[in-house]
């Protein structure tokens, strides 16, 4: 195999082990090291079982080990992360960051990457962010939108304690994210959390008031924008046509998940995973010196 | 003679009756509102968009008024009764109710559904901190049984709710669920919680079930003038007075004073009368959230297709408040498939 780069997770929780299962032999990034807290956990025992290195000793234990990554992928929680971020950036290792920690630049594959490539710690957003935000910066190329909005509906189950705590944050963040990263003027954000058996799969709906509406442009850029995120959410998809309606254009897709390790109906914390072994991925070959042609950084 | 039980009433007609009032409200209405609501005895006056704090949005409806305007311009103009506000985590957040207290907001409502009450952890901490009447709003109630809301109103409780509501949302319950909701709530919680009731007209059962809460041991009760409110309307205000007075309740609020702040000062703002007709009996019948009412009756109309044939099937999908997103994108489904039929 081609030289590749090599990379740890922190966090051995749902997420982590998510990630794992998208390392698995893949062509730029080698898994080496997973890190945890509990030595009980079932996220270490499987990745003990999958033969890679693995210590519960958090991050101290990482330090000892830490020339075994060049890319950490951070999955614990925004506490932890600002703890162990400085350690990182000291050690020389690139960061990318899962939680809402966001010390870094925000980061969506294709739609920012180029902006960020010599950033030592990046961060995912959310992942109604991961979601719709590629969707906004789809219609804001091709047109002015002076009012982006986006409502994520996701299953109660897959929504863990750290969403629920810190809801707030999610939206902020998301809203934040519109503006910054899809190049609305003003961004909202709303989540709902929906209870229905058997889960329901994530669904987000993209609201962008556009101004001199050119449908034929802004259909081509979504459904381009669509294409390129399925391949790496393969379960990404758009649920209708984009409506125009008045002075907006609104945009449905559901996401399914991979069903790695995380059941099908968490298309919320699979874009987030799928996201960010593709911003790696991208880092990956930016470190090769190998050109994975990707998109400039939005210049708006 | 033992003292009058005393029930307290929530005049929410500046807040569920934003959704009929298609969030058009200006300063001027709500300042008149206000005003003659505060003479009447009423103890809590909601004002905010239909869909709390920051509902205003594409989803939901823009509102005419900056919320906060509205709630400044009120809390003026307001010297009895408290003023609240009502927030869903997941649109509004604690940022927004700051800023509310600030401009005079001294209650709140935090709503989620009926099982996602820990998403409100935060938002019910931060008003008791900020010493707002907090009180826990547990929306779509009919959609899960009452054991399950017990557990959802105890973790309410536990994060400092002062009374926690069986909130039927989509006017679906019958006084039996209601009653059955509420004595269960009663039962379960501390003595010093309160439980609430907030009932909408879509089956005709508003006055009903809000009068069976209440035999059932609720001390909170919702009601809005003329009804007006989120599909059918809501249990009326001045009914409500009325009715409870004569059943031995103490509301402090005035039955004539009441009935002149609805028939004088709020029917003449009414934009439609608040009838039950097909599609609002339908939310009743299907069990879907009543704010669906226009948005549905908007996409019927764009999509050529049968408002009531929308509102089934999101009840037949157990979508939840909020969702009013799916509104447009099944009414579109729907014409796909009728275009298709045609053929």
């Amino acid at each position: 195999m081609a030289e590749r780069i090599k990379c740890a997770i922190v966090g051995s929780g749902n997420i982590g082990t998510d990630l794992m299962m998208k390392l698995h032999d893949h062509p730029t990034l080698e898994l080496t090291m997973v890190v945890g807290i509990d030595p009980k956990s079932e996220g270490l025992a499987l990745a003990k079982q999958a033969g890679y290195f693995t210590t519960h000793e958090g991050i101290e234990g990482f330090n000892k080990h830490h020339e075994m990554a060049k890319i950490v992928f951070e999955a614990t929680s925004a506490k932890a992360h600002m703890y162990n971020a400085p350690i990182y950036k000291e050690l020389g290792k690139i960061a990318i960051d899962l939680t809402p920690a966001a010390i870094g630049p925000y980061v969506v594959p294709y739609v920012n990457i180029g902006d960020v490539l010599d950033e030592s710690n990046v961060n995912l957003i959310t992942c109604g962010g991961q979601a719709t935000i590629p969707i906004v910066a789809a219609v804001s190329k091709v047109a002015r939108v002076p009012y982006a909005e986006i409502v994520a509906t996701i299953a109660s189950k897959s929504a863990g304690p750290g969403t629920r705590q810190n809801i707030d944050e999610f939206t902020v963040t998301t809203a934040t994210g519109i503006v910054r990263i899809g190049g609305a003027e003003k961004g909202k954000a709303i989540i709902i959390l929906n209870p229905a058996e058997p889960p329901i799969m994530m669904r987000d709906t993209i609201y962008c008031q556009v101004e001199d509406m050119d449908r034929e442009a802004i259909l081509t850029s979504i459904k381009e924008t669509v294409k390129r995120i399925q391949k790496y959410v393969p379960g990404y998809h758009l649920k209708n046509d984009p409506i125009f309606y008045e002075d907006r254009v609104v945009t449905t897709v559901e996401v399914e998940g991979a069903g790695m390790f995380l059941p099908k109906y968490a298309g919320n914390l699979d874009i987030m995973t799928a996201a960010a072994v593709e911003v790696a991925d991208q880092f990956a070959h930016h470190l090769l010196g190998i050109d994975k042609k990707t998109a400039p950084g939005v210049t708006r | 003679m033992a003292e009058k039980r005393k029930i307290r009433l929530v005049d929410s007609t500046m807040r569920d009756g934003s959704h009929p009032m298609a969030h058009q409200y200006t300063v001027e209405q709500v300042t008149q509102i206000a005003a003659a609501l505060d003479k009447t005895g009423v103890p809590i006056i909601e004002i905010s968009h239909g869909d709390g704090l920051g509902g205003s949005s594409f989803n939901y409806g823009f509102s005419k008024t900056p919320e906060e305007d509205l709630i400044a311009a009120a809390s003026k103009v307001m010297n009895n009764s408290k003023l609240a506000v009502l927030l869903l985590p997941g649109i509004g957040t604690q940022e927004i109710l700051e800023h509310v207290y600030d401009k005079g907001a001294r209650a709140v409502r935090i709503a989620t559904h009926c099982t996602e009450a820990d998403i409100a952890q935060q938002h019910i901490g931060l008003a008791r901190e900020l010493g707002m009447e907090t009180l826990g709003f547990l929306m779509m109630a009919h959609m899960v049984e009452p054991e399950k809301l017990v557990e959802q109103a105890k973790l309410m409780e536990s994060y400092g709710a002062e009374a926690v509501y069986v909130t039927d949302s989509a006017g679906a319950l019958r006084p039996d669920g209601m009653r059955r909701r509420v004595a269960a709530l009663r039962q379960a919680l501390d003595s010093k919680t309160k439980v609430g009731v907030h009932c909408h007209n879509n089956l005709g059962l508003g006055i009903g079930n809000s009068l069976a809460g209440v035999e059932e041991g609720a001390e909170y009760v919702d009601g809005c003038c003329c009804g007006l409110g989120a599909g059918a309307g809501n249990a009326q205000t001045e009914v409500l007075a009325a009715v409870l007075e004569l059943e031995g309740f103490d509301t402090g609020v005035d039955v004539y004073k009441i009935m002149d702040v609805a028939e004088d000062i709020v029917r003449p703002m009414m934009p439609r009368p608040q009838i039950i007709d097909r599609a609002s009996l339908v939310l009743g019948y299907a069990g879907v959230y009543s704010s669906f009412l226009l948005h549905t009756y908007r996409a019927a109309a764009k999509f050529n297709v049968e408002p009531r044939d929308i509102l089934m099937e999101l009840g037949k999908r157990k979508v939840v408040g909020g969702q009013e997103d799916s509104i447009i994108d099944l009414a579109y489904e729907l014409s796909v498939k009728q275009k298709a039929a045609a053929k």
